[in-house]
């Protein structure tokens, strides 16, 4: 609650900030509001307080996700020292406009009522849509802008008439009436129920870019600067699941068997398409946002073998998901604007050829993120798998687990070839620099992805 | 204690070796190594032969504590951790006569493959063993892939992904066997004795051995599942190569017998026919590919699919000949494989070729080496009093004890092992000189010391093979009243 006044304040106070003459003082102060709203956070630990007459609700849980979208949030701020120096660039604007969307994606996590989930969605939305299109002289920027603002906004058109509809069933956008609702029906609910349900979760499956709605993810993905996508593929998926969670285990625990048939297929199709189509990629940002599809396939795994084990092993793989991904962008930032081909920032595996032997750092870091992204054991994504795993054979969804293993495999032929091209290829020599601070981030991201791997338990206790 | 230092010691010297660099890294690592040699020696000679795991430790690890971190030394273990022991200073050392970029990178990976390997072997939890089962592949992938032949990269590429593909159908065998556990508490526990006492129907133990079988076939590697191996063999260094056929191959063998057996014996009475013959037809076939062999590295990869064929075939006949014999002969072969494949660098390097047809004579400059050479290849022809006797006896008498044809069969081994080793001795050592085998250097003093230890290993075990024998026969006993 305290963050979310924080962060808006902050946002404000940093367009202000924007008319300094000097650039420079804006990334430390982002960097500090950030971990003011973090801070902040836990001093609601343990207390679980509701605010705004009850349509928001901060637990446990809610903090912990909210810790990794600001964690999330502080290493692409961190790792955005470039639009410091680039002219066109607005850095104030983009950093308000970050802060916001956490705002966004907080309400997300925490609500308690659909009204405030929908405008959690919208804020998140709205400044993704924007970030997305700020290359304003490149057409591949404005085009994914235009794509994913006119597919997003469908999306949540659908999405609010799925609320709609729950609304007239239940009488109440409170998840706690819906889920009373269910319980007086006594298993015979009105039909304007199912179909909200399904109506809202094609709405949010279209936010954590699940198959079959899937489609906006590349081109979104790989026109947007490669700085948002990194924000995008981790703080709007983590959000959008921390929201996916509390809608099926709060509002619809009770009718699971209407809709893990539907997850369930829904789970085997992005896993599927996801992996697949990246092991076809030859663009190395292409081929992260299929990854960023068959991760969300592994992230429904949990929500769709819905139990005891579920909370933990989505707040666990997130983290180990979104400190990953963002090591890996934030190395294809500078290795593909120091590699440019056509004066055009190289995204291709060619890009990484030989980098072991002129940063060896990098390509460590790069390294140790691709294991984790494939699930290799001693890293943070092995244990992330293991617990979605765990879920599903709790609730004896063998045939999803056998195709999530084979998927597995076939993500590690894709991880790997980044790995290949960076050790056992031969590359052009010249020695890729990287600021100290920037350095820094990314080590500390690697930290964070060996140690959970050798003691998950360490964030276990937390839960 | 022990087998903590025997787990963490080599990651320290990992380290130092990293840390120091440079030409010291050889001579950093070869003392890492001994000293690992000296902590497993310990092991060996103060291991009370009895069925309990000894030497143990058990620290709570992850899920307030049911999965542990919790390692020791049984009976199984012991051969293989003393293997792994024995070899890693002597593949060091035999690295020696070849400069390699990066040196110490390259000494640095060797050691945490020992430290991976020792892992394997010692882990009591199901959990840290498949953990360490998957990390040694990384060193081994990156050795192999960064300083081999030419065609390294992708030939390396598929060992790697077919490997893995494997494990994880074991992880998930394991994670559904864990959370059939119950403790007390209302936990689950994922140590490996408590897995054998589970009680399973017999579709779960079909399901399980399989899922278990691709995962250690693979690795082993059984027919039909071997086509990743004779390529990665050759194009690895030899370094790699010896680490992989000389110990990580056994890891699948130690697999079946620590995991698969006891956990679901339904099961292998089910499916263990299929395994055997699976086995056997592995047996037979390697061994007549290796005897058209031109290439002397391809045809000890061969003769390696072939005698491993041997020890899943005597394993999964369940019987204490063919279990004792598994253990005795993983440590034979490790041993004799990793001298033959020594024996081919040092003549490969000398000829520069590889090529059988285009070698011969070379007994007439190398005195020593031919005794070196003929003492490893009758270990590894199972000649009485030598190493490999005792093992594939045990191992025939084990199959033959199930199914005498079967047993006939895999009995063929011998004799065409014969044929192939001789024939490459025939062609290699004697004949006409040939062009490039003129004034063929024999072996120096360092090359003289990776074969000594080995050549005294090989009439050791083949002489007292009860001083081996009686270590693992109690720990054998216990594991098969779980099995029948």
């Amino acid at each position: 609650m305290l963050s979310i006044i924080l962060l808006s304040v902050f946002g404000i106070v940093l367009l202000y900030l924007g008319f300094l003459k000097s650039r420079a003082v804006l990334l430390p102060a982002t960097l500090f509001f950030i971990l003011l709203a973090l801070g902040a956070g836990f001093l609601e630990w343990n207390k679980s307080y509701l605010y705004f007459g009850d349509m928001l609700l901060i637990s446990n849980t809610a903090i912990l996700f909210t810790s990794i979208v600001l964690i999330s949030a502080f290493m692409v701020v961190a790792l955005s020292g470039d639009f410091l120096d680039d002219e066109a660039a607005q850095p104030a604007e983009y950093y308000a406009i970050l802060l916001f969307s956490i705002v966004g994606a907080i309400m997300m996590i925490a609500y308690e009522n659909l009204i405030m989930l929908f405008v959690g969605v919208e804020i998140l939305s709205v400044s993704m849509y924007v970030l997305t299109g700020s290359d304003k002289r490149n057409l591949r920027s404005n085009e994914a802008a235009l794509k994913y603002f006119l597919m997003g906004s469908f999306a949540t058109g659908i999405m609010l008439f799925g609320m709609a509809l729950l609304y007239g069933a239940a009488g109440s956008f409170t998840l706690t009436d819906i889920k009373g609702y269910i319980a007086l029906a006594q298993g015979r609910p009105s039909l304007l129920l199912y179909m909200g349900v399904l109506l809202v979760l094609i709405g949010m499956l279209f936010k954590v870019s699940a198959a079959p709605f899937h489609f906006w993810t590349p081109d979104v993905y790989e026109g947007a600067p490669t700085l948002f996508t990194a924000f995008m593929s981790t703080v709007v998926k983590t959000a959008g699941f921390a929201a996916l969670l509390q809608l099926l285990s709060v509002a619809f625990g009770a009718i699971y068997g209407f809709w893990w048939i539907t997850l369930a297929a829904i789970t085997g199709l992005t896993l599927l398409i996801g992996n697949l189509t990246a092991a076809y990629q030859d663009s190395f940002k292409r081929m992260m946002a299929y990854s960023s599809i068959s991760h969300a396939g592994y992230l429904l795994i949990g929500l769709a073998a819905l139990g005891q084990q579920s909370k933990q092993a989505l707040v666990f793989y997130s983290l180990a998901y979104s400190v990953a991904t963002i090591a890996a962008f934030g190395i294809l930032l500078v290795v593909a604007k120091q590699r440019a081909f056509d004066g055009r920032p190289d995204d291709t595996y060619t890009a990484f050829n030989g980098l072991s032997r002129q940063n060896p750092l990098l390509a460590f870091i790069l390294a140790v993120s691709m294991l984790s992204l494939a699930g290799i054991p001693l890293t943070a994504g092995f244990w992330g798998k293991f617990m979605v795993f765990s879920a599903a054979i709790d609730k004896g969804m063998v045939w999803i687990l056998v195709l999530a293993v084979l998927m597995s495999a076939v993500g590690i032929y894709y991880y790997f070839r980044v790995v290949i091209a960076m050790y056992f290829r031969e590359g052009s020599s010249t020695y890729i620099q990287v600021a100290p601070f920037y350095r820094f981030v990314l080590i500390a991201a690697t930290a964070i992805t060996i140690i959970l791997g050798l003691v998950p338990g360490l964030f276990q206790n937390l839960m | 204690m022990l087998t903590l230092s025997i787990l963490l010691f080599p990651i320290l010297a990992a380290l130092l070796v990293l840390a120091v660099g440079g030409k010291q890294a050889k001579q950093i690592a070869f003392l890492g190594a001994l000293v690992e040699l000296g902590l497993s020696g310990y092991a060996f000679f103060s291991f009370v032969p009895d069925a309990t795991s000894q030497f143990a430790f058990d620290y709570p690890w992850i899920a307030a504590g049911s999965i542990r971190f919790s390692a020791g030394i049984d009976g199984v273990s012991l051969l293989l951790v003393v293997l792994t022991g024995l070899l890693t200073p002597l593949i060091i050392l035999s690295a020696f006569r070849h400069t390699y970029e990066r040196p110490a990178v390259f000494y640095a990976l060797i050691l945490f493959m020992q430290a991976a390997l020792m892992g394997v072997f010692t882990a009591r939890d199901a959990f840290l063993f498949y953990l360490y089962f998957e990390a040694a592949l990384i060193p081994i992938y990156f050795l192999a892939a960064s300083w081999g032949g030419e065609n390294r990269i992708a030939v390396t590429f598929k060992f790697f992904v077919y490997t893995i593909f494997g494990s994880l159908f074991m992880l998930v065998a394991l994670v559904y066997l864990y959370f059939k556990t119950s403790t007390a508490a209302g936990l689950h526990s994922s140590a490996i004795t408590d897995l054998y006492n589970l009680t399973l129907s017999a579709t779960e133990q079909t399901w399980i051995f399989w899922a278990f079988f691709i995962a250690f076939a693979i690795k082993m590697p059984v027919f039909p599942f071997h086509t990743w191996q004779p390529d990665t063999y050759v194009e690895s260094p030899t370094p790699a190569t010896m680490l992989l056929a000389g110990i990580m191959l056994k890891m699948g063998v130690y697999g079946v017998i620590r995991l698969l057996l006891p956990i679901v014996p339904e099961g292998v009475n089910l499916w263990g026919t299929t395994a055997i013959v699976l086995s056997v037809i592995g047996i037979v076939y390697g061994a007549i590919i290796a005897i058209r062999q031109r290439d002397i590295k391809r045809l000890i990869a061969y003769s390696s699919f072939s005698h491993v064929g041997l020890m899943a075939a005597g394993v999964f006949s369940q019987t204490s000949y063919g279990i004792q014999g598994a253990l005795v002969q993983m440590l034979a072969h490790g041993i004799n494989v990793v001298g033959m494949f020594f024996v081919a660098d040092i003549i490969a390097s000398r000829t520069n070729t590889r090529l059988l047809d285009q070698m011969g004579g070379i007994t007439r400059y190398t005195p020593k080496l031919t005794v070196y050479f003929m003492i490893l290849l009758l270990g590894s022809v199972a000649l009485p009093l030598t190493n490999g006797f005792v093992g594939e006896f045990l191992l025939l008498a084990g199959v033959f004890e199930y199914n005498n044809i079967l047993g006939a069969v895999a009995g063929l081994t011998i004799i065409f092992g014969a044929v192939y080793m001789l024939r490459l001795f025939q062609k290699a050592m004697f004949g006409k000189t040939t062009e490039i085998t003129t004034g063929f250097k024999d072996v120096s003093g360092s090359e003289s010391w990776v074969f000594i230890p080995l050549c005294i290993m090989v009439f050791w075990i083949g002489l007292v093979p009860n001083s081996f024998l009686k270590l693992t026969e109690p720990a054998v006993a216990n594991l098969l009243q779980f099995i029948k």
